[in-house]
């Protein structure tokens, strides 16, 4: 026993020194995300409720307390109740479009061989383009007199359609470049779920009778897609929900409001006419609609749904 | 009558020969092994019987009937996978259950919705609950029904995977390596349950395994397959006792068949080492043979070696290994050019010999198999040894 | 025995088929291709008409009479106008500084705060974790107008910093991270330990290079939500000379460009295709890395 220490397991001095330098190692390594999560997440929050609560305007001096005439305003405001209606539609039409059209196109791409790779790039290709250029693009094709989408309208026999001038068109449209821009990015999450089900699960329906597509959908891919699902699903309404950059360029909210979303209307009030205190206010609705959403997200996403 | 009879099975993937005309014919009612290495084609073959794969030329016939034109549900055939594959999402009821659904209810019945329009789709439904009841009782299930496939130990996983595939009373039941994904003493049990289990049903079950001591143990008749061939086809006693070649004899049997390597004198007689051996067969002198026997054949020599005519070698022992039971005993052939050689003995044999000095190994030739060059087996002439050696033993 | 040999089948494969069954297999192919077709046009009309309009003359756009491709080919015009009008690469050259940017804070301040919380105890660790998991559920919009007026208070408007603050930590990438570390086995840890190294070369040399899969994913999850981004850019960015590719292409149509279409299509083929490429360049990465990123 005269040999030097290999250092025997549990040694009480040397463990507790080594617990402390892990202490102060992690610590100082959460040290940098945790400034950043104050300065940039906590703080702002902090000042933001503050600002909710007051009648603050941009560049004023003062500020009133004025309690919560802000969020009752708010909720009484014809505009705002327009708005938020206006995004819940949005996100009514993108979310069963995006999702579903999504897993049709996943399901048909994943029997491909030969040309799987090939269809994946083209549904791929909008995610990474920038929504502003292309709406700019889409702004042209819909034009009325001028886009190739109503020279076929009329040369299949029906009048021509001004998509985004048109208050009855104007969200639906800006729905469709919606599911345009996200199928991809869903259909690659579907993609991922379907190459996750065993080969055996299928062969084994074959033989206990799953002899369609219908069979086999409805007792194998549905129900085992089913984790994939629900967190497309939740993604997709969170993105929806979060609409700004198409009626920003494209519609600016017009035609007659048709187009109003919460964000645009927030960053409107808030960095258009400053008025701050409101915008805080908006900004707390919008967060409540997000959070909702986000909490599902934080369940599916960490809690891999295991049978 | 769920005969099960194939003709000249021929598939490849791609470049790839998988099998290469296979002839197999399984009686009413049979337990039949489909054994070898991995990649021999056995899994490919079974595969092809339940109609998941498609031959490339010849034709699978089940009940005297061709199935050839047959989906896989419609061929009265059930399965077990090697990973069960239990529906996860589902209770052990309703996998059991399942093909009964598939098949009593139409398509409108099983939607979802539109299923609550049926007015007899209760009592269906209770009548698939009494037959998956049924067969959850024959296998000890009764109390597992509501549980998911995650919830189950390997041995109950595999046991729903069987009544999934009783419930529909299959005329054949196909297993593809079962029992491999369980761990050594519940394979033993479930081996038994499963001889047990062919013997109440009287339905035709063709097994794959890679496991020599299931094809044994089980089976009423072996297909030992190789690179896509049938090498032999017989009862278990067949194959151990008379190996078509070679592949047949170092595959079936633990320990493995001690292969020595010999040669022919004048008049078909063997000889081993130089010495001559009371053995012979049909074949020109001088030509290279191999020479099996088995562990059990193979024994320490009492008293002086070649007593009373007995073949015998000398060898060296290189290692003893303990079963309980018996011991076996490795030997290594001092300045031979051959592989060493193992015998079975018991624990009072075994502590007579060590690794110092070298002792004489006696066989009985009687029990010797002899293959030519190519590996296929030579009988043994009549008259020759066979005769001379048994009044010796007496 | 007649039998007719079928390549072989995706799954499922049908027995030797007779060919009534030969039929309605193509017929389902037809049907397959035909709705991933369509799909497919709906996906590409966009750019192809961008790409071709970005050629065309005026009067050929200006026109009721659609016709798939110009008869004269107006390409340099319509870019060398684009290009003169407004700094197109410019806004290029924006984006690529503030991805980059982006990233490369987002990473050093991200990896050791993931590896604290995955392999070390730390007091507060939980709660660290807690508030990252509450960072995952506000988006960006929302602490925006306080630090709207925090950087204006510091007269930092109109610069690349304040383009990229908000963004410098991503709770995203730490709480990927860490789900990533977690998996790392202790014992190469230890090992490093005994071997000497310090707890910063173990995650720089040790565990980093390991991650590398999900730093990649994260490096295109990150690059392309940034290059895309509008919102914060419209905020805090006035002066079109510090303008990121959409904030640019905004100023772009809102000029007197307006309805100048040629010139329109050309700015964004430029602006979108810098991306579009590195995506064609490195297709499996971005797939691999939506993959991970979205359902780990």
């Amino acid at each position: 026993m005269t040999m030097t220490a290999i250092p025997a397991f549990g040694t009480p001095p040397r463990s507790r020194r080594r617990l402390w330098i892990e202490q102060i190692t992690g610590a100082s390594f959460a040290l940098p995300a945790l400034a950043l999560l104050i300065l940039t997440i906590l703080l702002p929050l902090a000042v933001l409720l503050y600002l909710s609560l007051t009648n603050y305007e941009f560049g004023a001096i003062s500020a009133d307390w004025v309690g919560l005439a802000n969020f009752s305003k708010a909720l009484a405001d014809p505009i705002i109740r327009r708005s938020v209606i206006n995004t819940l539609i949005y996100v009514a039409i993108v979310v069963p479009g995006g999702v579903f059209g999504a897993l049709l196109i996943a399901i048909l791409v994943h029997g491909r061989r030969r040309t799987r790779s090939l269809y994946e790039v083209i549904y791929f290709l909008p995610v990474t383009s920038t929504l502003i250029a292309m709406a700019t693009v889409w702004q042209f094709l819909l034009h009325p007199a001028l886009g190739p989408v109503n020279a076929m309208l009329k040369w299949l026999g029906f009048g021509e359609i001004a998509f985004l001038s048109e208050p009855s068109t104007a969200l639906a449209t800006l729905a469709v470049i919606g599911i345009w821009q996200l199928l991809g990015f869903n259909m690659i999450l579907f993609l991922a779920g379907l190459s996750a089900i065993p080969r055996d699960l299928y062969e084994a329906s074959e033989i206990d009778g799953c002899s369609n597509g219908i069979d086999r959908f409805l007792t194998i891919t549905w129900p085992l897609l089913g984790p994939t699902t629900m967190f497309v699903i939740v993604t997709t309404m969170i993105t929806a929900f979060k609409i700004f950059d198409t009626v920003a360029v494209m519609t600016r909210g017009g035609p007659m409001g048709r187009t109003e979303v919460l964000l645009y209307n927030i960053y409107l009030e808030g960095f258009q006419y400053f008025h701050t205190g409101y915008a805080a206010a908006l900004s707390f609705i919008f967060l409540a609609f997000i959070l909702v959403f986000s909490v599902a997200q934080t369940f599916t996403l960490d809690r891999k749904v295991h049978y | 009558m769920a005969t099960v009879d194939l003709t000249s099975i021929a598939k490849s993937f791609g470049p790839t020969k998988v099998l290469g005309g296979v002839d197999l014919s399984i009686a009413d009612g049979e337990f039949l092994t489909l054994v070898g290495p991995s990649g021999c084609g056995k899994s490919t073959l079974i595969r092809i019987i339940a109609g998941l794969e498609a031959q490339d030329s010849g034709g699978v016939a089940i009940g005297g009937a061709s199935v050839d034109h047959l989906r896989a549900h419609e061929r009265r055939v059930a399965m077990v996978f090697q990973s069960y594959a239990l529906y996860p999402h589902m209770t052990v009821g309703a996998n059991i259950g399942l093909p009964l659904t598939m098949s009593r209810m139409t398509l409108r019945q099983r939607l979802p919705l539109l299923r609550l329009l049926s007015r007899q789709r209760r009592e269906i439904l209770r009548g698939i609950e009494a037959d998956v009841g049924a067969v959850a009782a024959q296998l000890q299930l009764e109390h597992l029904l509501d549980r998911r496939p995650a919830q189950l130990s390997g041995g109950q996983r595999q046991r729903v995977a069987l009544g999934r595939a009783m419930v529909r009373s299959p005329d054949v039941f196909l297993m593809d390596e079962p029992l491999s994904n369980l761990d050594a003493k519940l394979r033993v049990h479930m081996r038994t349950e499963l001889a047990e289990l062919h013997k109440r049903l009287g339905a035709t079950f063709i097994y794959v395994t890679h496991d020599q001591i299931e094809a044994m143990t089980m089976s009423d008749r072996v297909a030992m397959m190789d690179a896509g061939d049938v090498l032999q086809l017989g009862t278990p006693s067949e194959l151990y006792e008379r190996p078509a070649s070679i592949k047949v004899a170092q595959f079936i049997g633990s320990p493995a068949i001690n292969l020595l390597p010999a040669t022919l004198a004048g008049s078909g007689r063997i000889e081993l080492f130089g010495r001559p051996l009371s053995l012979a067969v049909n074949g020109t002198a001088g030509a290279s043979i191999t020479l099996g026997i088995r562990a059990e054949a193979l024994s320490l020599a009492q008293g002086e070696p070649g007593q009373g005519g007995r073949a015998w070698f000398s060898a060296r022992l290189r290692r003893k290994e303990n079963l309980g039971s018996e011991y076996i005993l490795h030997f290594d052939l001092a300045g031979r050019d051959a592989p060493g050689v193992t015998t079975r003995a018991t624990a009072a044999t075994a502590a007579t010999v060590n690794e110092t000095a070298e002792v004489a190994l006696t066989f009985d030739e009687t029990a010797c198999h002899v293959f030519d060059v190519g590996g296929e087996r030579l009988e043994p002439r009549n008259g020759g040894a066979v005769s001379s050696v048994v009044p010796l033993r007496a | 025995m007649a039998s007719v040999t079928l390549p072989v089948a995706a799954r499922a494969a049908a027995p030797i088929t007779p060919s009534g069954a030969i039929a309605k297999r193509l017929l389902s192919l037809v049907v397959v291709h035909g709705i991933l077709l369509a799909g497919a046009i709906f996906m590409l009309l966009p750019f192809v008409w961008m790409l071709i309009t970005s050629i065309k003359p005026p009067a050929e756009i200006f026109t009721a009479q659609i016709s798939l491709w110009p008869k004269q080919f107006y390409g340099v015009e319509n870019y060398s106008f684009a290009l003169s009008q407004a700094p197109l690469l410019r806004f290029a050259l924006n984006g690529v500084i503030l991805c980059a940017g982006i990233l490369v804070v987002q990473l050093l301040v991200a990896i050791p705060c993931a590896y604290a919380l995955a392999k070390l105890r730390f007091p507060g660790r939980n709660l660290l974790f807690v508030l990252v998991l509450l960072g995952l559920c506000i988006p960006v919009q929302v602490p925006a107008m306080p630090l709207y007026i925090a950087l204006a208070e510091l007269g930092l408007l109109n610069t690349y910093f304040a383009m990229m603050v908000p963004f410098f930590l991503s709770v995203f990438a730490i709480f990927l991270f860490r789900q990533f570390f977690r998996s790392f086995p202790d014992d190469i840890i230890h090992a490093a330990r005994l071997d000497g190294m310090s707890e910063f070369e173990i995650v720089w040399r040790i565990v980093t290079p390991s991650a590398w899969p999900a730093i990649a994913a994260f490096s295109v999850f990150s690059a392309v939500a940034h290059w895309n981004d509008l919102y914060w850019p419209l905020i805090v960015i006035s002066d079109a000379k510090l303008a990121p590719p959409p904030l640019g292409m905004m100023f772009f149509a809102d000029a007197e460009t307006g309805s100048n279409y040629g010139a329109l299509t050309a700015a964004a083929t430029v602006l979108t295709a810098p991306l579009v490429i590195a995506f064609l360049i490195a297709r499996r990465r971005f797939i691999d890395g939506i993959t991970m990123t979205g359902v780990k």
